[in-house]
């Protein structure tokens, strides 16, 4: 054990440091839940593309640096440290990217991740319907074998952002009278083909965030599956493992607004402090985010002596989501009265930016497999209780 | 950056564990408590004939030479068999206390090699504890007052005793009186060393409440995956399912806590203080949650005197708030957290 960085990872992170410095944007960046931030993100990504800074794990011929996972962990940390924006193609990137370069072709990995880097494809998901959520083996859209092609028919839903998205990633059985996790293939679908249609749905934000997507005799080759006929469950669990485990939500966001909730506490200390519980809470809060990233440097540990990440990856999401959940309930109640209000009241001084957080921190618990789900895969896969 | 354990300091747990699975069964543990002095000499015997009383005495004094870090792995062990005995207050504590006295300070050669081949049983009164755990039993007290930290024989003092909730705990009330005759070390020196014991003191104590918390969740594993009710195992329903899963998760949450509070440690640093505090609390909260829940699925079998879930319980009860409660190791972190200047957020996790 030696917890201490080398002299090429102090000089990684001041590079990354002054890199963020000096191309930050100025101002910050419109919601990417709505088409104008959705393109500023894509420029941003495209900015950090350049630079090799958008994928820094990937290698350098997929436009990365190579990098290991303590630097991705430094990268991070300087990242959101600097309060840099929102990753608007982390479904892609995070997600897809690794699906990709375990299971992918020559060819797909070739095609379709530096573009993936680069956010000129911006990617939605495809998992959910609307009768199968936390079941996802019920799932029904078709994708039926013609020719050099499948026939998509069917409907997605719960797709973050797929109005302004490029393609879309997800499960269909193909084949026919196939039940649960049999008979499901892998597909990428670029969502301007004919016949694709997509309906937004407003979140709580009153944003289009999320969206249906219907499929009416959409015509996808053969060449967008990723992995064999049929055994797209398998491909699609590993994804849902990426998704859960250590790359979707690094620990440095968290930390991030660990600390801009101590701020928040200290700037309104007076009266926080009539809530003998607030001052508490907000120390949970930052100690359970300093226990995440060092839980997070653990795993790297483990993974560098051969490990695998297993059940875990669902104690990270409940660790996340539920600090993300309770970091925000704590700064609404110590805006109190001011916490209702819009980041455009002009009464909301420093409340604006907490009420979006507070808003998309209840969905935490939900997306990437609710926390439900996560602890009966706690109990049965790392406790062994029976189903 | 290397967030690992040595395969050393691996093998070295693997081989306390297995020694100790066979030699402190429960069956063991409570014929231990119905005695007198409530320890087994034979027991510690065997443990010191294992190289575990000599784990962190430098090598030059007889010990092994291995430092926190091992520790941390060696605590979980002692308090997964919840080891009837005070036996990490002689080899670790008091150990790492000595230790730091000037190479050339006469304890060293008089205790050390003593510790290292388990001979002698040391009891630990700090401020922070208003009582000594194993007073009447141990050779020597290593005592403080003031910024003065004592060692004075076991006849040299009285002791009251104080009964816990947990039979293996033996307290005292230590009365004494400090000499020139008896003192170790003192002015600012004492005062730091003070504070060091205090924070392998309370490391100590996070390991053990850890490895208790891991073992009253095998044990709630076992009985609800054998305990039938509604023509299935009660382990098949979420509700029981959720109340384990939330006890795995604060274990795992409190590891690497308890790591680095312990590199710190070792290291020396200066933050290691407020480290050890965040993984006492850390710790704390596992061992509290699996004694709730555990006994929460146990049903009313974990009320009772016969089945094993008790000799943990009770025993992550008592020393949940030894070697500082929980007001005091939040004030420690909090000091810091709130104080002008502290330096919070992404890439300050593990600065010094």
């Amino acid at each position: 054990m030696e917890l201490t960085y080398t002299p090429e990872q102090i000089a990684f992170r001041a590079e990354v440091r002054a890199w963020l410095k000096h191309n930050l944007p100025a101002e910050p960046l419109a919601s990417y839940d709505t088409r104008e931030g959705f393109e500023q993100h894509r420029a941003w990504e495209a900015k950090l593309f350049d630079s090799r800074l958008s994928m820094v794990m990937w290698p350098a011929e997929l436009g990365g640096r190579g990098c290991g996972l303590i630097e991705w962990l430094i990268f991070e940390e300087e990242y959101y440290g600097a309060g840099a924006p929102m990753r608007v193609n982390q479904n892609g990137q995070l997600l897809l990217g690794p699906t990709l370069m375990e299971f992918g072709t020559e060819q797909q990995k070739k095609h379709f991740l530096p573009r993936m880097a680069a956010s000129t494809d911006m990617w939605a998901q495809g998992w959910s319907e609307p009768n199968a959520g936390s079941d996802m083996a019920a799932i029904t859209s078709k994708a039926l074998l013609d020719g050099d092609h499948y026939v998509l028919n069917g409907q997605k839903t719960w797709s973050t952002r797929a109005i302004y998205a490029d393609w879309l990633f997800g499960l269909f059985r193909s084949e026919p009278g196939s039940t649960r996790h049999h008979g499901l293939s892998f597909l990428m679908v670029p969502l301007n083909a004919p016949g694709v249609s997509i309906r937004p749905i407003k979140a709580l934000n009153g944003k289009d965030a999320f969206a249906e997507v219907f499929f009416d005799d959409v015509r996808v080759p053969v060449a967008n599956r990723i992995g064999a006929q049929g055994e797209g469950w398998h491909v699609a669990m590993a994804t849902a493992g990426f998704e859960r485990g250590l790359l979707l939500r690094s620990p440095a966001r968290f930390q991030y607004t660990a600390r801009k909730l101590v701020e928040l506490y200290l700037a309104h200390q007076a009266s926080a402090d009539r809530d003998p519980g607030l001052r508490d809470a907000v120390q949970d809060c930052w100690m359970t985010a300093e226990a995440y990233a060092l839980s997070a440097y653990h795993t790297v540990g483990r993974l560098s002596q051969g490990a695998q990440i297993g059940a875990e990856s669902s104690i990270n999401k409940i660790i996340w989501s539920e600090l993300d959940l309770k970091m925000h309930e704590t700064a609404m109640r110590l805006l109190g009265a001011r916490g209702e209000l819009l980041a455009s009241a002009p009464a909301a001084g420093d409340a604006g930016g907490w009420l979006e957080g507070f808003l998309f921190a209840q969905s935490g618990p939900i997306y990437a497999g609710t926390n439900e789900i996560q602890r009966n895969i706690i109990a049965e896969r790392m406790l062994g209780l029976p189903k | 950056m290397d967030f690992t354990f040595s395969d050393d300091q691996l093998t070295f747990r693997e081989a306390i564990s297995r020694f100790l699975m066979t030699e402190a069964a429960p069956e063991m543990l409570r014929e231990i408590w119905d005695t007198d002095a409530g320890r087994s000499p034979d027991l510690r015997n065997k443990i010191a004939s294992q190289g575990l009383t000599a784990l962190s005495v430098p090598e030059a004094e007889g010990g092994l030479g291995m430092d926190d870090v091992a520790w941390a792995l060696m605590t979980q062990e002692l308090g997964y068999y919840a080891i009837p005995d005070s036996l990490a207050d002689t080899a670790y504590v008091a150990a790492g206390l000595l230790a730091s006295l000037p190479v050339d300070h006469p304890a060293r050669a008089r205790l050390l090699p003593r510790i290292a081949e388990g001979s002698v049983r040391l009891a630990i009164g700090h401020p922070i504890n208003p009582l000594v755990s194993d007073a009447q039993l141990a050779e020597v007290l290593i005592l403080c007052d003031g910024d003065a930290i004592h060692a004075i024989p076991r006849a040299e003092v009285d002791v009251e005793a104080n009964p816990s909730i947990d039979a293996s705990r033996r307290l005292g009330r230590v009365s004494w009186r400090a000499s020139a005759a008896t003192l170790l070390i003192d002015g600012e020196q004492g005062h730091a060393l003070q504070a060091r014991l205090l924070d392998r003191g309370a490391l100590s104590v996070a390991g053990q409440l850890l490895g208790l918390a891991q073992r009253m969740l095998d044990l709630s594993v076992d009985y609800v995956a054998q305990r039938k009710q509604f023509g299935k195992p009660i382990g098949s329903f979420q509700a029981v399912k959720h109340h384990l899963a939330d006890v795995a998760r604060q274990i795992e949450q409190a590891k690497p806590v308890l790591y680095r509070a312990a590199h710190g440690l070792a290291r020396g640093d200066a933050s290691a203080g407020r480290w050890v505090s965040q993984a006492r609390l850390a710790c704390c909260e596992a061992s509290w949650l699996a004694a709730r829940k555990g006994i929460q699925v146990h049903g009313a079998m974990g009320y009772t005197w016969e089945v094993d879930l008790q000799m943990f319980m009770k025993r992550a009860w008592s020393l949940d708030a030894a070697w500082g409660d929980r007001g005091f190791h939040k004030s420690r972190v909090g000091d810091y957290l709130f104080a002008a200047g502290a330096r919070l957020g992404p890439g300050h996790t593990f600065e010094d």
